[in-house]
């Protein structure tokens, strides 16, 4: 049974190359039962085995590592397939389609790899792909952003691959599990992973490249590398204290950006990075509970994150627009929208009864079990700055606060329809998280709603909007300005620019000033030894002048006659001689 | 011409809404009364309205914090495109 199912990031790749072959319906169909056919593969795979293993060169190739861990980051990526495939149904680009499917099945493929030599291959199809959908925005800046994103990612995957030669090296084999920090490996290894997942201060290709995508493929894009990175970092490197530092500055530093952003995609794409962030505490505390909470948090946070963008790209797509300071009021004719958006706002908030709840409380509580105090203020101050970028501002600047005149439809039935399922599956997932507990890799002995939480949950989340209240009624609330935020990415954008410009300035002015002082040095030089050779002469002749009786006017202008000889090179050798060797009896006499 | 929904257009409704966000503020500050199990988790979280006074002051922190940050960072637009 098992041998005759293709591993489903191979049904993804292969079969995304009959999709610029089909038409309409056909086309439509054929795109959304790809998933469902994924997921029925890993409905029936054989929990605990590696399959579809094969000798490459004597190294073992395993493109079905199946355990609790992998099957759930398999089965959320197949359903964010499904819904990220719906969702961009009405989209006439093969382009998108093709690379939109093959970067999910190279997911797919990364989660289920139980070897090095497979991991490395889908790592690299992933980031290519992607980067198509970048690109798929057909704009100067989209451009320019997936160039950036290409390069940063191919980089990361060569300290990816680095690490993966010397692992190989040093342990004989291409499996991999646990791998810890340490050894050159292991952290090349470590640094190629945490880019992909946007760690501080490998982030800054996420806000810069997101927001340039489609208003569909930017659903995707939210999806897939960071949380894969998430999924490899839970598998080799749980328990990580560094981890629990970086995930620190992750949910904290990018909700500062995210209440300056204008732009609600990039707003979002700050968000996201918060929202690993809480994943990576979890991993970096390593218990079994922090892990559980990691993996549920991925699971919920990819479907209210790409809930929210939905609801971002069908006001994109319908009004063509996305910035805060362009765009309000648009509850009026588009509510299913506000309404879907206001769902993916409270699930993010963690919101008792929706899905964020039930997967962060969890992180949130492992750093209490562990106590480590400092962490906990952290996430609880991370907890409030969610509420206002995402569960405030992104609805009220987008669907209320001043009304743009802007009066755009819904937008079609499909995005509606992808919507609507995600949606579900927040609300869903607040209520019945009991089936997703025990999806958890490990034994789940968590209750989310004990009074203390919910409360507790309920005040931080009501008094931060009522902060948000009494700032916005004040006119305190910081102003939406249509501007740029400087980041990390400055470094290879304006400095690597101005960089260049002072390596030119900089070596060129070198050339000139070497040049000048070399030449002046040595006109110093020649000048010195001229000049002493001329005083030394003098110094000796001027004295056998005056015995000599020679006074005034004719001594002077003997001296003059001297200097100029010895000075210009016009003196016969016998006076020079004869200079030489008097100093060499003067120095005799003197000692 | 499509039907739109104008219900916050009437100050009246807006009034309504924040006086049902008060009435909710109030609510969950009493509900600390409520008889549940309060043994577990920090001793600071067993103060009153803990959670209530950490997220205001948060939010508050957050947005002035934001308001600095901003002098430093933010540039034109096109600022990179120069």
């Amino acid at each position: 049974m098992i041998n005759n199912m293709l591993p489903p990031a191979l049904l993804f790749i292969l079969g995304a190359i009959l999709i610029p072959f089909l038409r309409g319906r056909a086309k439509q169909a054929y795109m959304l039962l790809l998933p469902v056919v994924a997921f029925v593969t890993l409905m029936n795979l054989p929990l605990g085995q590696e399959i579809w293993t094969i000798q490459f060169w004597g190294y073992d190739v395993i493109m079905g590592r199946i355990d609790k861990l992998s099957l759930i980051f398999g089965y959320i990526f197949t359903i964010m397939a499904f819904l990220g495939v719906m969702f961009a149904l009405q989209v006439e680009d093969d382009l998108q389609h093709v690379s939109g499917i093959v970067y999910a099945g190279a997911t797919l493929g990364v989660v289920l790899a139980g070897d090095f030599l497979s991991l490395y291959i889908f790592w690299e199809i992933m980031a290519v792909s992607s980067t198509f959908l970048i690109i798929a925005s057909r704009t100067r800046e989209s451009r320019e952003a997936g160039f950036r994103y290409v390069l940063v990612h191919l980089v990361g995957g060569l300290f990816l691959l680095a690490g993966i030669v010397l692992y190989i090296q040093k342990n004989g084999t291409t499996a991999f599990d646990y791998i810890g920090l340490d050894g050159i490996e292991s952290w090349l290894i470590f640094i190629g992973v945490a880019l992909n997942a946007a760690a501080i201060p490998l982030h800054a290709w996420l806000p810069d490249a997101y927001p340039m995508g489609t208003p569909t493929s930017t659903v995707f894009l939210s999806a897939f590398t960071t949380k894969s990175a998430v999924y490899l970092l839970i598998r080799t490197f749980p328990g990580a204290d560094i981890l629990i530092v970086i995930g620190g500055l992750m949910v904290s530093l990018p909700i500062f950006y995210a209440v300056l952003e204008n732009d609600i995609r990039r707003v979002l794409s700050y968000s996201l990075m918060n929202q690993v962030g809480f994943m990576l505490v979890g991993i970096g505390i390593g218990t079994d509970l922090a892990l559980n909470g990691a993996t549920a948090h991925a699971f919920c946070h990819i479907l209210y994150k790409a809930l929210l963008f939905m609801a971002a790209g069908s006001v994109l797509q319908m009004t063509g627009k996305i910035k805060c300071t362009e765009i309000g009021g648009l509850y009026k004719t588009m509510p299913l929208t506000c309404l879907f958006c206001m769902i993916g706002a409270a699930s993010i908030s963690a919101f008792p009864l929706f899905s964020g709840f039930v997967s962060k409380s969890m992180i949130i509580s492992a750093s209490f079990e562990e106590k480590i105090f400092i962490i906990w203020l952290v996430l609880q101050f991370a907890s409030t700055g969610v509420v206002d970028h995402a569960g405030i501002k992104v609805p009220f600047f987008t669907f209320f606060g001043h009304d743009s005149g802007i009066r755009a439809k819904e937008p079609p039935l499909n995005m509606l329809l992808a919507m609507g399922i995600a949606a579900a599956f927040c609300v869903g997932l607040g209520i019945f998280y009991q089936p997703l507990y025990d999806m958890l890799p490990f034994p789940v002995h968590y209750v989310p709603y004990t009074g203390a939480h919910v409360v507790g949950q309920l005040q931080l989340l009501l008094f931060g909007a009522f902060a948000f209240t009494l700032l916005i009624l004040s006119g305190l609330y910081i102003p939406e300005i249509r501007s740029k935020n400087l980041d990390a990415d400055w470094t290879y954008r304006k400095l690597g620019r101005l960089a260049y410009r002072g390596a030119d300035l900089g070596l060129n002015t070198l050339n000139r000033v070497s040049e000048a002082i070399l030449i002046r040095s040595v006109k110093a030089t020649a000048s010195f030894f001229k000049d002493t050779v001329a005083k030394l002469a003098l110094f000796v002749t001027v004295n056998v002048w005056l015995l000599q009786g020679h006074r005034d006017k004719r001594l002077e202008i003997k001296k003059a006659r001297l200097y100029n000889d010895i000075a210009q090179g016009t003196l016969p050798i016998g006076i020079g001689a004869a200079v030489a060797i008097s100093f060499i009896i003067i120095v005799y006499f003197i000692t | 011409m499509k039907k739109e929904l104008t219900i916050f257009d009437n100050p009246k409704n807006v009034k309504r809404l924040r006086l049902g966000f008060y009435v909710a503020l109030v609510l969950v500050l009493l509900a600390e009364f409520l008889p549940y199990d309060k043994h577990h988790g920090w001793d600071i979280e067993h103060s009153f309205g803990f959670y209530a006074v950490y997220g205001f002051i948060s939010y508050v922190f957050l947005i002035f914090v934001a308001k600095l940050l901003r002098k430093l960072v933010m540039r034109k637009e096109d600022y990179y495109d120069q």
